[in-house]
């Protein structure tokens, strides 16, 4: 078997992204599953600092991994909040209206 | 080998959870496909040597955003199969966008090379004969002190943007007003009568 290098790491994490941008595409109806793609992008880049951070020895790498942690932490607890209020004035979760709120 | 083995693993584990989380059709499952995402996540973060944020990744995401995730899809009362109409129209354009998208991703992935000077270009060099945790530790409180201090600014401005977002005030609830209790002066509570004996109030 041939050795794991960062470039492996790397490539499972731009096919991660990948599919995160993947699936905003393809659940244009569905938020919550739109911000679970959100993580999903979020976590390929925690992936490429963490890969980066081990192959290199720098450990500034894992730091930023776990700044970007607390955002998308904190991104999806607003998120949801907003989809929850959201659900209560329209009573679903289309994104497609998302257009009518106006002021 | 197995660590190879190990890498292989986890990261199709990944891969293939990854594009469930995006194709299941009930969300239920997606969110449990996206915890065994971060699972693998984790297991390729140990692998990469970085324990603490594999043990975090797991205790956040597992632990707080995808039961978080679970929650609001079991709670909100939503028609999921309406949800997937149009998944079919989205799909031709979406899986080329994502086909050439990770092409070429993993053609710049693979034929990384490491520049000559990236060693002396470390911001945070890894120090020898030192624990990932001690030595994240070290450089976290040291080095990064106000970012962190401003990450944790971050999730307590998003702690109270969650909660004044959700708060809702119910018409017809009782509640106590303290102010009304404490503001009650002698005139507005007790009336003076003066009764004759034997008659009583009644009117």
């Amino acid at each position: 078997m041939i050795d794991i290098g960062l470039g492996h790491y790397l490539a499972v994490a731009a096919i991660l992204f990948t599919i995160g941008v993947f699936g905003i595409f393809v659940n244009r109806k569905n938020v919550i599953i739109l911000l679970m793609s959100v993580e999903l992008i979020l976590l390929s880049v925690n992936v490429n600092l963490v890969a980066f951070s081990s192959f290199l020895g720098d450990l500034a790498g894992q730091v930023f991994a776990l700044f970007v942690l607390t955002v998308a932490a904190a991104e999806a607890a607003v998120g949801l909040a907003i989809l929850v209020v959201y659900f209560r004035n329209r009573g679903d979760i289309s994104v497609e209206g998302a257009n009518l709120m106006k002021g | 080998m197995l660590a190879t083995l190990a890498f292989w693993a986890f990261s199709g584990v990944l891969i293939a959870s990854a594009f469930m989380v995006v194709i299941a059709r009930n969300p239920v499952r997606s969110v449990l496909f996206l915890i065994l995402a971060f699972f693998s996540a984790a297991g390729l973060f140990v692998l990469l040597g970085a324990e603490f944020l594999a043990m975090l990744l797991i205790v956040v995401y597992v632990g707080a955003v995808a039961v978080l995730f679970l929650f609001v899809v079991m709670m909100l009362d939503v028609n999921f199969t309406e949800l997937k109409q149009g998944f079919l129209s989205y799909l031709p354009l979406g899986a080329i966008v994502a086909l050439i998208l990770a092409g070429e991703l993993v053609m710049i992935a693979m034929t990384w090379q490491t520049s000559p000077q990236a060693e002396a270009l470390r911001a945070a060099a890894t120090p020898e004969g030192m624990s990932n945790l001690e030595a994240l530790g070290l450089i976290l409180y040291n080095d990064y002190i106000y970012f962190f201090q401003t990450s944790g600014l971050v999730l307590l401005v998003a702690m109270i943007g969650a909660i004044v977002l959700t708060l809702r005030h119910k018409s017809g609830v009782k509640r106590q007003s303290v102010t009304a209790q404490v503001g009650r002066r002698r005139e507005e509570a007790i009336e003076m009568l003066d009764i004759k004996p034997g008659q009583g109030i009644g009117e």
